[in-house]
């Protein structure tokens, strides 16, 4: 397993560290940077996965095996998504 | 040759002895670009690659990356992406710097024809020009105008930013482009690896693309003729400070930095120090006179040439210009990363305080710690500039700082060092 820390989502919760604490360091102010590449250990995988899960922000990712994706369409050839108006929890509770 | 530039107070030279590969006279109409020799046909991309690779240019917005390398990068992922996209950047973030603005007022042609043979070598037909600058957005888009919006194949946006001095930052580019705000991503992924729409991108700098159509002219043994083995060619300099004008020159990489200074109109007796890299590379003490200008020489005192800006300190005091541009990081920082806004609040209090004159011993402890600790831990470089900013006036000015901790410093104590941007050149146009 590979993962990436998203310093600009981190928030400063300190939990990774507590799972974790080869992996991440914290700051003075408790935010935290990645150690190492993010390549993860097996033998650390239940811990970085309990970090991935507990983070608050979600400011930590798996990086998947690389696949060759799909070639990405051109913006002007994307569609815009109708906006769906039935069957939405968010909009049935503090729009209509 | 030397010229004034009358719109913005700028002295305009190129190095005596030195045919201008740049800073030549304005084409901002095609047709004399083309007489000039300008839009040469490439018959073979990956032959010019190779001359890339063999002139050894290096990347000209800060971090002297090697432009084949990237070439080849964006190229081949591309391959597995699906497609390419070039960028030219011009978002000059750096306030001590006018190169990249000036090349795109004055020689957007220039810019235009570097970015088509980058898109052909990385197999592109979608660019972009990524400008804050209004007047640089004009200029571009007249030229792109005369060239019916696109050349060979290739198709070229204009896109206007806000500035500020982490729009520049090259995720940030391809994260305006994209439809977001004009700052950092997190890496990876870089944008060779994923970047506009999901693409292979390349972000490249406009002087590094100004390079492009001398290269496929001249070859890279003629451009090899100026600079140094690992420094090739030659680059633009923005000199600041010293109670001078602001000056760009085109210099070859190597120059003995006084013979730089004494040029620029300063007496070498005269220097302080000087701001490398613009904000970015930190301060250098009297050591830098005996040093040569190029990448090596630089980086062996522990700095960097950056891109390719330098403020030369004569009467001001260095511990005050460390705490205004830490002051500047403070207040321009992208406001993302915690330990950034942290970080940069935190040394711009400690460097502001000794420059008044109230700093404890315990206040340096902690901003030499944090010179080491907090590197790194940002997205983009702008954390890493105020460590070394903080790093560096430490190491190079210890007696001065030495003399703040008594509050005895004669300049400080005479007159209040306030400015907001030390050694900016000139405002970024907005409209």
């Amino acid at each position: 397993m590979r993962i990436r820390l998203d310093r600009t989502v981190c928030d400063g919760f300190g939990v990774c560290t507590k799972h974790a604490p080869g992996y991440f360091s914290l700051d003075d102010w408790g935010y935290a940077s990645l150690i190492g590449d993010g390549t993860v250990l097996e033998k650390d995988h239940d811990a970085v996965t309990r970090a991935i899960m507990d983070c608050p922000v979600h400011a930590i990712l798996t990086l998947g095996e690389y696949r060759p994706p799909d070639a990405p369409p051109h913006p002007e050839e994307v569609e815009e998504p109708e906006l769906k108006t039935e069957d939405n929890e968010a909009e049935w509770g503090f729009v209509r | 040759m030397e010229t004034a530039d009358a719109a913005t107070d700028l002295t305009i030279a190129t190095w005596p002895g030195y045919t201008p590969r740049l800073l030549r006279d304005p084409d901002t109409d095609y047709a004399a670009y083309v007489r000039a020799g300008g839009y040469q046909p490439l018959d073979d991309p990956d032959t010019l690659l190779e001359e890339v690779d063999l002139a050894g240019l290096l990347g000209r917005g800060g971090a002297a990356f090697p432009l084949a390398v990237k070439l080849r990068a964006v190229r081949d992922n591309g391959w597995r992406a699906g497609g390419t996209v070039v960028v030219a950047n011009g978002e000059e973030g750096e306030p001590a710097s006018i190169k990249d603005r000036w090349l795109l007022r004055h020689r957007p042609h220039l810019v235009l024809d570097g970015l088509r043979l980058a898109a052909r070598m990385v197999g592109s037909d979608r660019a972009y020009a990524y400008v804050s600058d209004a007047l640089a957005a004009n200029s571009i888009e007249g030229a792109l105008s005369e060239l019916g919006g696109g050349f060979d194949g290739l198709a070229v946006n204009v896109v206007t930013v806000q500035p500020g001095y982490v729009a520049g930052e090259e995720t940030a580019a391809v994260r305006a482009i994209n439809g977001g705000p004009a700052k950092p991503t997190d890496k990876p992924p870089r944008p060779f690896e994923q970047g506009v729409a999901g693409y292979a991108t390349l972000v490249s700098n406009v002087e590094t693309l100004g390079n492009l159509p001398y290269l496929l002219r001249h070859g890279s043994h003629d451009f090899r003729a100026a600079g140094t083995s690992a420094s090739p060619g030659t680059f633009l300099i923005t000199l600041t400070g010293g109670g001078r004008l602001p000056s760009l020159y085109e210099i070859p990489y190597g120059l003995n930095f006084t013979d730089l200074i004494e040029w620029y109109g300063v007496n070498p007796d005269r220097v302080g120090g000087v701001l490398m890299g613009g904000y970015f590379a930190g301060l250098l003490n009297r050591v830098v006179l005996d040093s040569t200008v190029d990448h090596e020489a630089v980086r062996r005192l522990g700095s960097g040439l950056g891109a390719g800006a330098v403020s030369v300190l004569t009467d001001e005091c260095p511990v005050a210009v460390a705490a205004s541009v830490m002051a500047y990081f403070d207040r321009e920082n992208a406001g993302q990363c915690g330990s950034c806004f942290n970080g940069t609040a935190a040394m711009s209090a400690v460097t502001s305080a000794l420059r008044d004159g109230v700093a404890t011993q315990e206040d340096l402890t902690r901003l030499e710690r944090w010179s080491v600790v907090l590197r790194g831990r940002g997205a983009c470089a702008t954390l890493d500039a105020a460590c070394n900013m903080a790093a560096s006036l430490l190491v190079q000015f210890p007696q001065v700082v030495t003399r703040h901790l008594d509050n005895d410093c004669d300049t400080c104590r005479e007159s209040t060092y306030a400015a907001l941007r030390p050694y900016e050149v000139e405002a970024v146009v907005t409209v």
